[in-house]
């Protein structure tokens, strides 16, 4: 049996600077309280450090009787999800310095990071569920950080929605350990062809759906809009990046892994899943006047993009590294959005960003990048990403959902408009005192995720060959 | 060196938006954008002069950029993009010189302009299906700032919208296509130049002609052909006399362009499958797009949709590039070779028309042409150019349009009669809709709109004189001698034919 811990430094970085934070943070002074923000962010580089070793030495594994992999996937999903966690950290720094309970709004985000990364690299079905929990439970607890009314109120839907559907999922997960007396996808996947397929069926839907919940995919969509509205907005930038990237990397794995040969159409189902996503979450967004409300719509239809990828699991070589990178892509663009939205803290309609290109043209300027970057405009990387997943969904025979794919990019150049037009809007400016900024942090955060989200469409061949490679069983 | 002319826009447009905003006047924004035209002008000049026509694609340059995904950095030039990217040199150049009266927001306007010149340049060059389809979109992205910002009010901000939504639209569908020639090649590639040698998709029905049907429409919203131009007149309309010229005289060439440099080498079966849908269209584009020109009341608009009866005789003539029945290999090409001709032909007409109509509104607020009259007594000079330019728009001998329809037409006649025979009625639509603008605003008694102060109008301005008389002139000289061009188009034309007939 490999027990190899150095395997899973990154997770355990996390993990360990979460502890050592919560009984740091517990005698620290207030003022002083930054220190665990910076331990966050050194948990993060060890992490980025570890992963960068493992894909040099070519050390993949899996460990603790493979119910944990260490593969390509777990890599690009480590670098994403650690990448993306400093830019969290980074945005947050303004709104919580000076908090009376800061030190606990890093060591949550410490606790769900490394819940995500758990469920990255989840090779069997409890592992699933554990890294489910973890990932989750933190963050219902930021979610109502704020401690107002509306945050209140979005926790509380996020916890109720998420446990019941977790329990969904456990109930799935027992089924399928029935139907197949394991919960390793590597077993699974040779017992489950031979299993009854309506257990087979009724299970995966039913751990699926939990998935689902965490991507914020249709049907388990409706507390996203909540949650980034409610929630302070670093926070709802974290839950509408990093627990996708957990979630859909976990998917692909689980349905790669465990299910490639059961008689089960999952293709389709998911293919149906996306189509509605995307549709739903484009035709949601179309008149919200609420930035972070149309925000929040514009990371559900992504979701749709990337559920595509899920799709065509099996059925397309191109489905793994379009969704590692579409995942990669889409974490810059959406953080970099979110960025803008934090520096902005007074502009909540799109209306009070009108002629902000005039009084800060960078943050306009970040805007476009990350707006038409979402759009899937070149050269972002989201547009290279979505050339990859409209290839792949087209080369394992859906052509018909890359068609309702570009059908949908369209109508979401919409509203995107809709918020980009005003930007540049020379007449009738919004009031000065609705565009004040919040400080340094927060804005070198949107300048940095623009700029990644630029580089990597643009120089995108470096990057795509990280996200090749075998999955391990 | 191919590079250098596609980026030198963009590196003084990057250099332009570092600059402290007090270190550069608008005034010299202007210079700076005149200058760095003319340079680039001038660099393609000396491409030209160095360019063998008989040598196919040159100045090739190749580099690795996303290998994984079979996307590459390649450009090159031919006889089919060449003329093209100069006409884009010239046209940029004549624009930042009748530009130099622009007062809002100098510096942004300057480096939109900048912008759009390397998406353009880059279009023509590029010989990568992505790297096309980068440029595609950028162009889109490009001109809908330039027609929300500094367009006609709010208006201008509705058909923006209308213009983006309705171009990208198009420029998906193009890439579905691009994608499905991708996975059809084995290996898997988007190069054009590969991409033509191995036709991937010959013998493959249905699927080819699914794929020529996503790139014929991505490429006919962007020409525009009916029925897909309803965003062209709101778009013209409502955009700044320089947005207009660039979008008519550049970027509706990239529809065009991708037919002859795409759509026909890299699927000749499906092209000669339905050559008669094409040469259909092209047809219903050059009969419809006049009739309704002539009912139109408002100059600009009435110009806008001479430029889909313009761009219908291209389509008209890459149909029948691809009917083998009916004709030989020599009166294909020579179709071809008008197409491309009436490409550069109908970006300086109808560039230099747009200036005028810029002209036109800057002295009287409003394009309606009865609104005006006897104008050519107040303003001799912009009578005299605009009505050169009218006369040369609809194909008088002497200027380069009646070179381009005459080949189109003499290379259509054979295969496709009734299609040419129709689509030869639109001359005659077109003279008498340009007479009878020409009738009702220049000549009969003097009569300006209200807005006019009582001083009067003034005539033609000397920048504006210098930007519209240059390429009327350019098009004379094609009109008059127009082997130099038609050397460098032939060879590449013949080129097309042959790839087609594969």
């Amino acid at each position: 049996m490999n027990q190899n811990l150095t395997a899973l430094i990154p997770e355990l970085s996390l993990a360990g600077a979460a502890v050592i934070g919560l009984l740091a943070g517990s005698w620290l002074p207030r003022r002083r309280q930054w220190l665990i923000a910076a331990l966050a962010a050194v948990a993060c580089a060890a992490g980025l450090v570890a992963t960068a070793v493992t894909m040099a030495t070519d050390r993949e594994q899996t460990v603790f009787f493979g119910q944990f992999a260490v593969d390509v996937a777990t890599d690009a999903g480590r670098l994403i999800v650690l990448g993306a966690l400093l830019l969290v950290i980074a945005m947050s720094v303004e709104t919580v310095r000076g908090h009376k309970r800061e030190t606990e709004y890093w060591v949550l985000l410490l606790l769900t990071g490394a819940g995500t990364l758990a469920l990255i690299g989840a090779n069997d079905l409890l592992m699933l569920f554990a890294a489910y929990l973890l990932a989750s439970i933190p963050a219902y607890a930021l979610a109502a950080f704020a401690k107002d009314a509306r945050g209140t109120e979005a926790a509380l839907k996020y916890y109720l929605m998420g446990a019941l559907l977790g329990t969904t999922m456990l109930a799935g997960a027992a089924l399928l350990y029935g139907a197949g007396h394991t919960t390793v996808y590597r077993a699974l996947r040779t017992a489950l062809p031979a299993a009854p397929y309506g257990l087979v069926a009724v299970g995966l839907v039913a751990v699926l759906v939990g998935l689902l919940f965490k991507a914020g995919a249709v049907p388990a969509h409706f507390w996203v809009p909540d949650v980034t509205d409610g929630a302070p907005t670093p926070v709802a930038a974290y839950v509408t990046t990093l627990p996708k990237t957990g979630a859909l990397i976990a998917g692909y794995r689980l349905l790669h892994q465990a299910l490639p040969a059961s008689g089960v159409n999952w293709p389709l189902l998911l293919a149906i899943l996306a189509a509605a996503t995307m549709t739903l979450g484009n035709l949601a967004a179309f008149f919200q006047t609420s930035v972070k409300r149309l925000l929040a719509y514009s990371t559900i239809s992504q979701v749709g993009y990337l559920l595509m990828a899920l799709a065509v699991a099996t059925r397309s070589d191109l489905a793994q590294k379009s969704l590692l990178f579409y995942l990669a892509a889409y974490a810059a663009t959406n953080l970099g959005a979110f960025a803008v939205v934090t520096e902005l803290p007074h502009a909540r309609t799109l209306d009070d960003y009108r002629g902000l290109s005039r009084r800060r043209p960078a943050l306009a300027a970040v805007l476009l990048v990350c707006l038409l970057g979402l759009v899937g405009t070149p050269p972002t990387g989201v547009f290279l990403g979505k050339l990859e997943i409209f290839s792949a969904a087209i080369d394992g025979g859906y052509t018909w959902l890359a068609a309702l794919a570009v059908a949908n990019t369209v109508a979401s150049l919409f509203y995107y408009l809709r918020w980009l037009a005003p930007l540049f809007t020379p007449t009738a400016p919004a009031p000065a005192d609705t565009q004040t900024v919040l400080g340094r942090w927060a804005a070198a955060t949107a300048y940095a995720s623009a700029a990644v989200s630029l580089a990597l469409g643009i120089a995108g061949g470096a990057v795509l060959p990280f996200a090749t490679g075998s999955l391990l069983p | 060196m191919l590079s250098v002319v596609v980026f030198l826009p963009l590196a003084v447009c990057t250099a332009l938006l570092l600059l402290p905003s007090r270190a550069l006047s608008d005034r010299a924004c202007g210079r700076v954008w005149i200058a760095t035209a003319t340079a680039d002008l001038a660099l393609v000049i000396a491409l030209w002069a160095s360019f063998d026509s008989r040598g196919g694609l040159q100045y090739q340059q190749r580099v690795r950029w996303i290998p994984s995904a079979g996307v590459g950095y390649h450009v090159g030039v031919d006889g089919l993009s060449l003329p093209l990217v100069a006409l884009s040199c010239l046209l940029f150049l004549a624009v930042a010189v009748f530009s130099l009266r622009e007062r809002r927001r100098v510096r942004s306007y300057v480096c939109l302009f900048l912008f759009l010149q390397t998406v353009s340049l880059g279009l023509f060059v590029a010989l990568d299906l992505i790297l096309f389809f980068v440029f595609f979109d950028l162009s889109i992205v490009g001109m809908f700032f330039v027609i929300a910002g500094w367009g006609h009010g709010e208006r201008a901000r509705a058909a923006a919208l209308k213009f983006f939504l309705y171009t990208f639209i198009g420029s998906l569908a193009l890439l579905l296509g691009f994608i499905g020639l991708y996975l059809a090649a084995d290996p898997h590639t988007f190069d054009i130049v590969d991409l033509t040698r191995a036709d991937p998709l010959a013998g493959r029905g249905l699927y080819a002609g699914l794929v020529l049907l996503a790139i014929g429409v991505g490429l006919a919203v962007k020409t525009p052909t009916v029925p897909f131009h309803t965003w062209l007149p709101p778009a013209h309309t409502d955009a700044p006399a320089a947005g207009s010229a660039i979008l008519a005289g550049v970027l509706l060439k990239m529809g065009t362009y991708g037919f002859v440099r795409i759509a026909m080498p890299l699927l000749p079966g499906s092209w000669r499958r339905y050559a008669l849908a094409i040469v259909v269209v092209g047809a219903v584009s050059v009969v419809y797009g006049a009739l309704v020109a002539l009912a139109q009341t408002d100059f600009k608009r009435m110009i806008a949709y001479t430029s889909v009866n313009h761009m219908g005789y291209i389509i008209l003539a890459v149909g029948a590039a691809g009917t083998l029945a009916g004709s030989d290999a020599q009166t294909r090409s020579l179709a071809v070779t008008g197409a491309v001709t009436q490409m550069v032909s109908h970006g300086l007409i109808t560039g230099a028309l747009f200036l005028l109509t810029g002209v036109l509104y800057d002295r009287g607020r409003t394009y309606a042409i009865d609104a005006y009259s006897g104008l050519a007594a107040h303003t001799p000079r912009f009578a005299a150019v605009t009505a050169v330019a009218a006369f040369a728009s609809l194909g008088i001998p002497g200027f380069s349009g009646f070179i381009a329809e005459f080949q189109i037409f003499t290379g259509s006649l054979a295969s496709q009669t009734v299609a040419t025979a129709i689509a030869v009625t639109g001359i005659l639509i077109t003279a008498a809709l340009f007479l009878r603008a020409l009738r009702g605003m220049f000549l009969g008694v003097p009569r300006l709109p209200r807005t006019i102060a009582t001083r009067g109008i003034a005539d033609l301005k000397g920048s504006e004189a210098m930007s519209t008389v240059a390429l009327l002139a350019v098009a004379l000289v094609i009109g008059v001698a127009p082997r130099w061009l038609l050397d460098v188009i032939e060879p590449a034309g013949h080129t097309v034919i042959g790839l087609v007939a594969r």
